[in-house]
């Protein structure tokens, strides 16, 4: 069973320390894109699509939805890891929540990039 | 159910619930009452003693030193894990003691339980001094001491006076759910061994770097807080994760041998 | 004489050993804290993702979206979300410290009443300061949301 795992327990745990630091950051930012414009207007249309046209900005979403989606379904896989211990249970954790993560980072992606070109 | 002994109207009484349980006999689990006299100074084994002796002798109960050494007596009492024989009925504070059996722990019958998972546990990360002292050959054997100062010692003591009385994993909320995970118990001993001068072992560390391993201790800190010996797991576990992690680099100088002259 | 529900085999606390954290302490219901903030957490992004991908279907589709969300139960829940994020961040920050054996005191000679060092007030601070940002951030929150 330990054989063929492609990362070891301790480096996923420094990817998830890393992540989630790196998050604190990046969402800091997002919050503060609603602050620095008078609050009402923040979720204005043509503001957004403004936002999401602007590279800088579609970078720290981009990390955002990286970094969160990494350090979310790592801890959520943690969890429930720790509810059962049979080989079956745990193959069929790691293929959910890695297939999760592609997933929802699949999909924000898909928005940044089709709202970038709008 | 109350059962009491009829005489002695004035010493002061307690009533004690203890858990009642035997899978061999048809009768489920239930709790039986007993009405216990104390005094100030009067441990929850000395009740759980007189129960045997003067109530019901059917109770059972593992207890040996009687005095927080041998770590026999853990229990949950009032719902926290305890030795009982290190708990007085006076400083409990309420007028029914709860006795249950460890948690996390199969129980064997009433307030006993097994242990093995929890040795075994201890057993996997090896602890024992493992160094390459003692070199024997055909012609002559060496025998060497190992020269530690205060310094040294200190950095492993107090995880040296582990009594086994596992009432940290009974605490633990990573060993109510995962079997596999090796317990603060276990944790705390290989950092005690790890942190040894005297012990060369290069793999500890490997030992528990696993997806059920040290990384599924997420410093509840509930262990160091029932540990009756000030064992401290929670700090032990906390200062193995910095070495994996990295941070703390691992350049532990090996204590110096000094050869014996054993020649008469 | 009242039978009581005999425990599973290993007699394993299991997910109801979770429930009750006040019994050991701050420490423990830090831990619960972090577990519960980061599951919310991960839902909402998970929601918030799906969500705000309205943006790309037009501003028709974006400002239904609004309607949705732009409520005072909208508010409300962004209000948890704040402060969930908020003691998450704080919390985990101070985890990260203490993983690396950072802020836990160093081992020695332990002496009757046995106070572990692990769980001293850098932790227990720790945990309060976290958990006041966490409710300063709720109140600016509320603040913002509810303020106009």
């Amino acid at each position: 069973m330990e054989s063929h795992r492609i990362l070891k327990e301790s480096q996923i745990m420094k990817i998830h320390y890393v992540t989630g630091i790196a998050a604190i950051f990046v969402v800091a930012i997002h919050i503060l894109m609603r602050l620095i414009v008078p609050f009402e207007s923040s979720l204005e249309y043509d503001y957004i699509i403004s936002n999401y046209k602007n590279i800088f900005y579609v970078l720290i979403l981009e990390s955002i939805l990286v970094l969160v989606s990494v350090h979310g379904f790592n801890g959520i896989r943690i969890i429930l890891l720790e509810l059962r211990q049979n080989k079956a249970w745990e193959n069929m954790i790691t293929v959910v929540t890695i297939s999760a993560m592609i997933a929802l980072i699949a999909y924000g992606t898909r928005t940044i990039i089709l709202a970038n070109g709008l | 159910m109350v059962l009491n002994n009829t005489d002695s109207i004035n010493e002061d009484k307690i009533v004690l619930k203890v858990y009642r349980e035997n899978r061999g006999q048809k009768s489920g689990a239930h709790y039986d009452r007993f009405e216990v006299p104390y005094k100030r100074w009067t441990t929850v084994l000395d009740a759980l003693l007189y129960v045997k002796s003067y109530i019901d002798p059917s109770v059972a109960i593992r207890y040996s030193c009687r005095m927080a050494s041998c770590g026999s007596c853990g229990m949950k009492i009032n719902g926290f894990p305890r030795l009982a024989c290190y708990t007085k009925i006076s400083e409990l504070e309420t007028s029914t003691i709860e006795c249950e059996p460890l948690s996390n722990f199969p129980i064997i019958r009433d307030l006993v339980t097994d242990f093995s998972l929890f040795f075994n546990h201890h057993k996997d990360i090896q602890p024992y001094i493992q160094s390459n002292e003692g070199v024997e050959t055909d012609t002559e054997k060496k025998t060497f001491s190992f020269y530690q100062s205060p310094e040294d010692v200190d950095k492993y003591l107090q995880f040296s006076y582990c009594i086994k009385c596992g009432l940290c994993n009974s605490a633990c909320p990573t060993v109510g759910t995962d079997l596999r995970f090796p317990g603060p118990q276990a944790l705390a001993q290989l950092y005690r061994y790890f942190a040894d001068t005297r012990d060369e072992s290069k793999n500890r560390l490997d030992i528990v770097d696993d997806r059920h391993g040290i990384w599924r201790c997420h410093f509840a800190g509930s262990c160091s807080k029932v540990c009756p010996k000030g064992v401290d797991p929670a700090l032990g576990i906390q200062l193995l994760r910095s070495y994996m992690l990295g941070i703390s680099k691992d350049n532990k100088e090996l204590a110096k041998k000094i050869e014996i002259n054993t020649d008469k | 004489m009242k039978e009581v529900e005999q425990p599973s085999r290993n007699n394993l606390e299991g997910l109801k050993g979770w429930l009750n954290p006040s019994r050991y302490g701050w420490e423990r219901i830090s831990y619960w804290f972090q577990r519960l903030t980061g599951v919310f957490l991960l839902i909402y992004f998970i929601g918030h993702v799906y969500e705000t991908s309205t943006i790309v279907n037009g501003q028709n589709a974006w400002e239904s979206f609004l309607e949705l969300t732009q409520t005072v139960w909208g508010h409300l829940f962004l209000i948890l979300v704040i402060g969930a994020c908020t003691f998450h961040s704080a919390n985990g920050i101070r985890l990260i410290f203490t993983h690396s054996g950072i802020g836990l005191g160093t081992p020695g000679r332990p002496d009757y009443p046995y106070s572990p060092s692990s769980l001293n007030y850098r932790q227990k601070s720790g945990i309060w300061i976290a958990l006041i940002l966490s409710a300063a951030a709720m109140y600016y929150g509320f603040n913002i949301l509810f303020g106009e």
